[in-house]
């Protein structure tokens, strides 16, 4: 086992969680909507920008030489995080959204063929639904929405029913729900998949924040996730892909950087991940999430593990035993997120008043509405945790809960 | 701990968002439009009856959402009373000017039946709940079904 984290010294890493908010200490609980950032991200961007900033890949100058270096070092540890086996499978987008749009595009209109069906689960975010269904409707795929139990796991019998008919050429599955906080089974939606002939594609956005990731270990063929959730900055995602995927995938958008050679009869494409990076990316973001993939990996995800396991135990303990407060989901296997409902009182007017006492949590739909319909809810207040949350805030939560309560009688 | 926030939450709020008093679908209507706020999933449907004049006879709507959006809708009904679609146009204006800005002291008599809402214009992110009914009032005054939040 690792030592547990020093938090004073990690929190104190994290300029903004010195701020006030009308006068009360900031107790930041939306970490999965997007995460702070370490002074380490920080300064790496700001430096960047101070001393070491050019275009990359196609200056001849040493601020350019220095600059591609550091961009493409990021490949080298997003690489490594998510142990991908080859540098090349790394593929830079904005987002996951964008990562998982490339694969609807490239994939989905390139090696899909009509006819063919895709999967997804009822507890995506809307990123990994709407791509699909825009698929369907150019392309004539048919969309498969595998089933969730009432605790908020996912029906494995019923997604392994959704391969009977061999038409199904592709899942793509959260790794994490940003809802229920539940983790899917990943090993095994994959090798189901696989042994029916269907690719995965796997939406990492909040697992990468929480747990190890080993794409060649999980035997997955795509795995998204996005910078600023991962404690780096905004404008920056990874896509993974199989190398041989990747290759057999044409191009999603033209421009520079993704070309080999360009006449006005024909270009060709330059090697992978390039053919996929079109246009001046986003370099400082780039070097920024480098800085926080480091940042990460420096702690631990043994050490961060174990301390969000510990604040999830503690968050469910305490707001359970709130009167009137209903946990929604009650996965197994489950990370730092908790959605809950209280009473009659609507998430909304829930979140506005624990912003008066310093307290910010998410609110609403959470990009997932067919989740909620699913669960029979219109909203929810939601409170995500991050490495740097303590069990005083967890604790503090619970007390400003049961007045919002009273608040509302 | 919240007291200072009876100033959004008041008893007017807290009494309609909790009981509206005209929250009921019209089975005779003459315009019907909805309205959405996709960023957090707030609906709301409102029912138009229009007298011979043209002017509205009677509201009513279905609201999912906070108390703050209830309670709007549930207050609109009242203002927009007898009122022509010009005026009732007019009115919204001034009642976009109070939820920004906390006061419209040019048309304060006929915005007192939303006063309640006044405050408000302190919450930012909650501006929007207490307009939304309002985005439903006007696209099925204009014909048009849906409508959304700004
Ligand atoms: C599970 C999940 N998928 C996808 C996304 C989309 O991430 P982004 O908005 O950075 O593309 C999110 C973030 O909100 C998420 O939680």
């Amino acid at each position: 086992m690792n030592a547990p984290l020093d938090l004073t010294s990690i929190r104190a890493q994290f300029p903004i969680l010195a701020q006030k908010i009308r006068g009360k200490d900031l107790v930041f609980l939306d970490s999965a909507a997007s995460a702070q950032k370490p002074r380490a991200v920080i300064d790496a961007m700001v430096g960047a920008m101070e001393s070491q900033y050019a275009n990359i890949h196609r200056g001849l100058h040493w601020m350019s030489e220095r600059t591609t270096d550091a961009y493409e070092a990021t490949r080298d540890s997003a690489a490594r995080l998510l142990n991908a086996a080859d540098r090349h499978e790394i593929v830079f987008v904005r987002n996951s959204t964008e990562g998982i749009n490339l694969v609807a595009h490239s994939y989905g209109r390139g090696v899909l063929r009509p006819g063919q069906a895709v999967v997804i689960s009822e507890m995506e975010h809307h990123s990994n639904i709407v791509p699909w269904q825009m698929l369907r409707d150019d392309h004539g795929t048919e969309l498969r929405v595998a089933p969730i139990t009432d605790t908020g796991e996912l029906d494995m019998a019923a997604y392994e029913a959704l391969f009977a008919d061999g038409k199904v050429g592709l899942v793509a599955i959260t790794h994490m729900s940003n809802v229920l906080g539940s983790y899917t089974p990943a090993e095994r939606i994959i090798r189901i998949a696989h042994d029916h002939g269907a690719k995965v594609l796997l939406d990492g956005s909040q697992a990468v924040v929480h747990r190890r990731i080993d794409v060649q270990a999980l035997d997955a063929d795509f795995y998204v996730f996005t910078g600023h959730k991962l404690y780096g900055p905004t404008g920056i995602g990874v896509l993974y892909g199989k190398r041989e995927l990747l290759e057999a995938m044409p191009p999603w958008m033209g421009g520079g950087d993704m070309i080999s050679s360009v006449t006005y009869e024909r270009s060709t494409w330059a090697q992978v991940p390039h053919k996929f990076e079109a246009g001046t990316p986003a370099i400082l973001e780039g070097i920024g999430l480098n800085a926080a993939i480091k940042w990460v990996e420096a702690i631990g995800y043994d050490a961060i593990a174990a301390h969000e396991a510990a604040l999830t135990d503690h968050g469910l303990a305490r707001l359970s035993a709130i009167e009137g407060l209903t946990v929604i989901g009650r996965a197994q296997d489950r990370g730092g997120v908790i959605s809950f409902t209280l009473d009659r009182a609507h998430a909304h007017d829930i979140a506005t008043l624990l912003d008066r006492a310093g307290i910010a949590v998410r609110a609403g739909h959470h990009c997932a509405e067919p989740l909620m319909r699913r669960l029979g809810l219109e909203s929810t207040a939601r409170a995500s945790f991050g490495i740097y949350t303590t069990t005083a805030e967890i604790d503090f939560l619970a007390e400003t809960l049961t007045k919002v309560r009273e608040f509302f009688r | 701990m919240f007291e200072d926030l009876r100033d959004l939450y008041n008893a007017t709020i807290l009494e309609r968002g909790r009981r509206p008093r005209h929250m009921r679908r019209l089975d005779d209507f003459d315009a019907t439009a909805k309205g959405d706020n996709p960023m957090c999933g707030d609906r709301v449907q409102v029912w138009l009856k229009y007298a011979g004049d043209g002017s509205i006879a009677a509201t009513g709507f279905d609201a999912r959402g906070c108390e703050i959006s209830k309670a709007a809708a549930d207050l609109m009904v009242e203002a927009v009373a007898g009122r022509s679609a010009d005026d009732t146009k007019a009115l919204f204006a001034a009642f976009r000017t109070l939820a920004q800005t906390g006061s419209c002291p040019d048309h304060a008599a006929a915005l007192a039946p939303m006063a309640p809402l006044a405050a408000v214009h302190e919450y930012p992110s909650r501006i929007k709940c207490a307009t939304l009914p309002w985005h439903a009032l006007i696209a099925a005054l204009d014909g048009k079904g849906v409508s959304s939040s700004e």
